[in-house]
């Protein structure tokens, strides 16, 4: 435990030092939520959710704030690689699992921490949520999120040599993750051949679980989004480490 | 005397390429050892296969008594390693790369600040403890990977590199650190260079090692008495005839490279003005001539019959002397 607490440590102090990443990070989602937002309000209606359109946004890009971060996180390690530090820490009398273990934990938080500034600013524009268990749905949602898409990042970091692949696990992995999300529409409103595509994406269940803790409202049941999102988690986490035991520094 | 690290028929080869092939030697407690050897010789590879990094394709080795394959947490915890290239986290501080080092390897809270402390003050960095190492320059980073390495007070220090693109005076600083560590710690050293000084000044005992292999394997003093004597160094357009022409008893040794002639000869201050009698004798021009004592360079030169710059050219350039040699 002590290892893992070591190295999600170092995660939040370079974090917390890198005020550019922090705003870099919110401002799209944040953008995203004003223009799209705003602009579409009065335009879009959405069945069965009261008609506000922001509304029905704010849990996508909530979603949005913790993915990109938690993959981003993930995709670190390849910096350590090139800056040589990831030797420091593979060279230690440690284990590859503790230590891949502790940057999903540094990740994951990173990526929840930016989730929840989202969702502090969405209380100011419009997100109008009186239950406190809702927020620990959304919490809960928001982390395991986090920790599968962290995982998910190392388990790619593991198998890039440079940061030249990164634009192309961007382009072609998580932004058609994030697209097809349900994340900017209702799933319910796409044409029946594209319903399925957007089921088997992960992201899909994790939307709909904080959709359903902040708006009360879902087109999924929340229960089997919690079963897939955490199927999910774990299966990423296991192939995460997996992969990661085999990094050459 | 105690053995630290006992290495038996080590090799290692990726695909076709041997780049360990087969060595052997022992280091003993308390030793200064160097590796030298032009880069791509194979030092890192040793070194990587010595510290658990990298599984060797055949021999064994122990390190402190342990196995490197079949103890590598044994391993890990008694050895300290600095890496030929930089291994900190540019973003933390001085003091937070310790913290986290001495995290990494379970040492206890108290014990880990008393110890942060007393090794940033040996490195003399403990007035810039709390500022980011991207500040830094490569002198103190150096320093700080060393104190680092020594935070968990392994028995076995290994420095790949130690001195690597470090300016002359930061180089020298370095060294007495190193030594300082050895004399007065009772730290084992083993270290990787392809600086003849840098052997020469810190090492107990030398292993040259050239394509893998170890060449030769002893003290420094020993190594360049070896040579026999003194070396005198001609520079001439026809080095071949003056190797024909300088036939003599009392020349031990004599070889051609690179447009030079390198004599190996005892008490050479008697003999260069016969050298130069002889060779005016024969009408050979002589562009230079100069006598010196014997160095690393003359030891890597004897055994593999080029410098250790040479050794380390281009394979262009291995080329347009292989196609030198072909043609005469």
């Amino acid at each position: 435990m002590d290892i893992i607490y070591t190295i999600w440590l170092r995660n939040m102090k370079r974090y917390l030092r890198s005020k550019s990443r922090i705003i870099g990070s919110i401002s799209m989602p944040l953008f995203f939520l004003l223009f799209l937002g705003f602009g579409l309000n009065s335009v879009v209606q959405i069945p069965g959710m009261g008609g506000d359109y922001i509304v029905f946004l704010i849990p996508g890009m909530i979603a949005m704030s913790v993915l990109f971060t938690s993959v981003f996180s993930g995709i670190q390690i390849i910096w350590d690689k090139q800056f040589g530090f990831l030797k420091e820490t593979l060279v230690a009398p440690v284990s590859r699992l503790e230590i891949m273990l502790g940057q999903t934990a540094g990740g994951a938080t990173t990526a929840f921490v930016q989730g929840v500034i989202i969702l502090v600013i969405s209380v100011f524009i419009g997100l109008n949520n009186q239950s406190i268990t809702g927020f620990f749905i959304a919490f809960g949602f928001m982390a395991l999120i986090g920790i599968a898409f962290t995982a998910f990042g190392i388990a790619i970091a593991s198998r890039m040599e440079d940061m030249t692949g990164f634009q192309l696990i961007m382009n072609f992995v998580v932004f058609p993750i994030f697209g097809l999300s349900g994340a900017l529409f209702p799933i319910s409103s796409l044409p029946p051949l594209l319903i399925p595509i957007t089921l088997i994406d992960p992201l899909t269940y994790g939307v709909e679980g904080i959709r359903y803790g902040l708006t009360g409202v879902s087109q999924i049941n929340p229960l089997v989004c919690l079963a897939v999102l955490g199927g999910f988690t774990i299966a990423m986490t296991v192939i995460g480490a997996y992969l990661f035991r085999t990094i050459r520094s | 005397m105690t053995v630290a690290i006992h290495v038996d028929h080590l090799t290692r080869k990726f695909n076709e390429l041997v780049a360990v092939n087969d060595i052997s030697f022992e280091i003993e407690q308390g030793e200064i050892f160097g590796l030298l050897g032009p880069n791509g010789a194979g030092k890192t590879t040793t070194l990587a296969m010595l510290s658990t990094m990298l599984k060797p394709t055949s021999g064994s080795a122990t390190v402190n008594g342990m196995d490197i394959e079949h103890n590598e947490d044994g391993v890990r915890k008694s050895i300290g390693i600095v890496f030929q290239d930089q291994s900190l986290d540019e973003e933390l501080t001085a003091w937070e790369n310790m913290d986290f080092h001495g995290r990494l390897y379970r040492i206890p809270g108290e014990v880990r600040e008393q110890r942060i402390k007393e090794l940033l003050d040996l490195v003399e960095l403990e007035d810039r403890k709390n500022d980011i190492v991207k500040t830094f320059s490569g002198g103190m980073r150096r320093r700080l990977e060393i104190a680092r390495g020594l935070l968990h007070h392994p028995a076995v220090l290994f420095l790949d590199e130690p001195t690597l693109g470090l300016d002359p005076q930061t180089r020298n600083h370095l060294w007495q650190y190193i030594a300082t560590l050895n004399k007065e710690h009772g730290i084992t050293i083993i270290l990787t260079t392809h600086y003849m000084e840098e052997a020469d000044r810190l090492c107990n005992r030398i292993a040259i090692i050239d394509h893998g292999k170890i060449i030769a394997l002893d003290t420094p003093a020993n190594l360049k008495d070896g040579i026999g004597g003194d070396v005198v160094t001609i520079k001439s357009s026809d080095p071949a005839a003056i190797v024909s022409a300088l036939n003599e008893p009392w020349v031990s040794r004599i070889e051609q490279h690179n447009g030079q002639v390198t004599i190996s000869l005892q008490n050479a201050e008697l003999h260069v003005s016969s050298i130069v009698t002889l060779l005016n004798r024969k009408e050979i021009a002589i562009e230079s001539i100069s006598i010196h004592k014997p160095t690393l360079e003359d030891v890597f030169l004897s055994f593999t019959g080029k410098t250790i710059r040479e050794e380390e050219a281009s394979g262009k350039e291995n080329m347009r002397l292989y196609q030198k040699m072909m043609r005469r």
